[in-house]
């Protein structure tokens, strides 16, 4: 089981309070309707899957109920670090 | 040894608000709201419990009427009743974390979670709100619909168990 630390409720808890919600830092277009079909399927759809570090949103369903976002190893599945939503993504 | 009991009915209030807000409820309901995550505090029959930043779950006896309302007119906020949404169990007894950790994946030791801790956690299959209230004294918040999937698991989780 992950031990993943919510950044609000400021304690390591455990993997079945949380669910996994998507790739982190993706931005929404501020006008949909001015956007290309390619541009609104880039956003919608298109993502990166890379071997390595990724940054993922993250909820705590089952506790403080908050989205947060994670740095993620896909190799190892190791969460290297937690911060709250609307914080860049850290070096 | 764990006795499980089911409370009765109780006024329950869900306010979403910033600092501003908490202060001026606390004033309002009688006891200060708490800002460190994951605490409660309560002061004769009522009580305040942060499930999330801004969010706090505010209990007192069945058709208790704190007057949060008008005290939070002029500011933004949410202030929701939600008494009949849910149902309260009460967990006494040295066997009683043990019992809730059949179901639940937090590390209830008094270090980890200390008397007067609460959060939302999950139980089996079923979400809940988890306040310590004493070393051996713990009361569950419950979705009504799941009040009795929550008794039986508990009741079947302390089948067993040295005492019983
Ligand atoms: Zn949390």
């Amino acid at each position: 089981m992950l031990i993943i630390r919510c950044p609000y409720c400021e304690a390591n808890r455990p993997e079945p309070e949380f669910r996994h919600a998507g790739a982190a830092h993706i931005v929404r277009p501020l006008d949909p309707s001015a956007t290309t079909d390619a541009e609104w399927a880039e956003f919608l759809y298109h993502r990166d899957n890379p071997r390595g570090t990724v940054a993922e949103r993250w909820r705590h369903i089952h506790g403080c109920g908050r989205f947060f976002n994670a740095l993620r190893d896909t190799v190892s599945d190791r969460i290297l670090s937690t911060y709250p939503a609307g914080q860049g993504r850290p070096e | 040894m764990v006795e499980i009991m089911v409370l009765p009915p109780a006024r329950r209030m869900v306010l979403w608000g910033d600092t501003a807000v908490a202060d001026r409820a606390g004033a309002a309901f009688g006891l200060a709201l708490p800002h460190q995550p994951c605490r409660a505090v309560e002061a004769g029959t009522r009580a305040a419990l942060w499930l999330g930043p801004g969010e706090w779950l505010l209990l007192g006896p069945d058709g208790d009427d704190p007057p949060l309302a008008p005290a939070l007119a002029d500011l933004p906020h949410s202030l929701v009743e939600i008494s009949d949404g849910f149902a309260a169990l009460a967990l006494h007894g040295p066997g009683a974390a043990r019992a809730l950790s059949a179901g639940c994946p937090l590390d209830l030791h008094e270090a980890a979670f200390p008397v007067g801790m609460v959060t939302r956690t999950v139980l089996g299959r079923i979400g809940i709100t988890l306040w310590r209230r004493a070393a051996a004294e713990w009361r569950l918040e419950v979705p009504r619909s799941h009040a009795a999937y929550a008794e039986d698991f508990l009741a079947e989780a302390t089948r067993g168990m040295p005492g019983f």
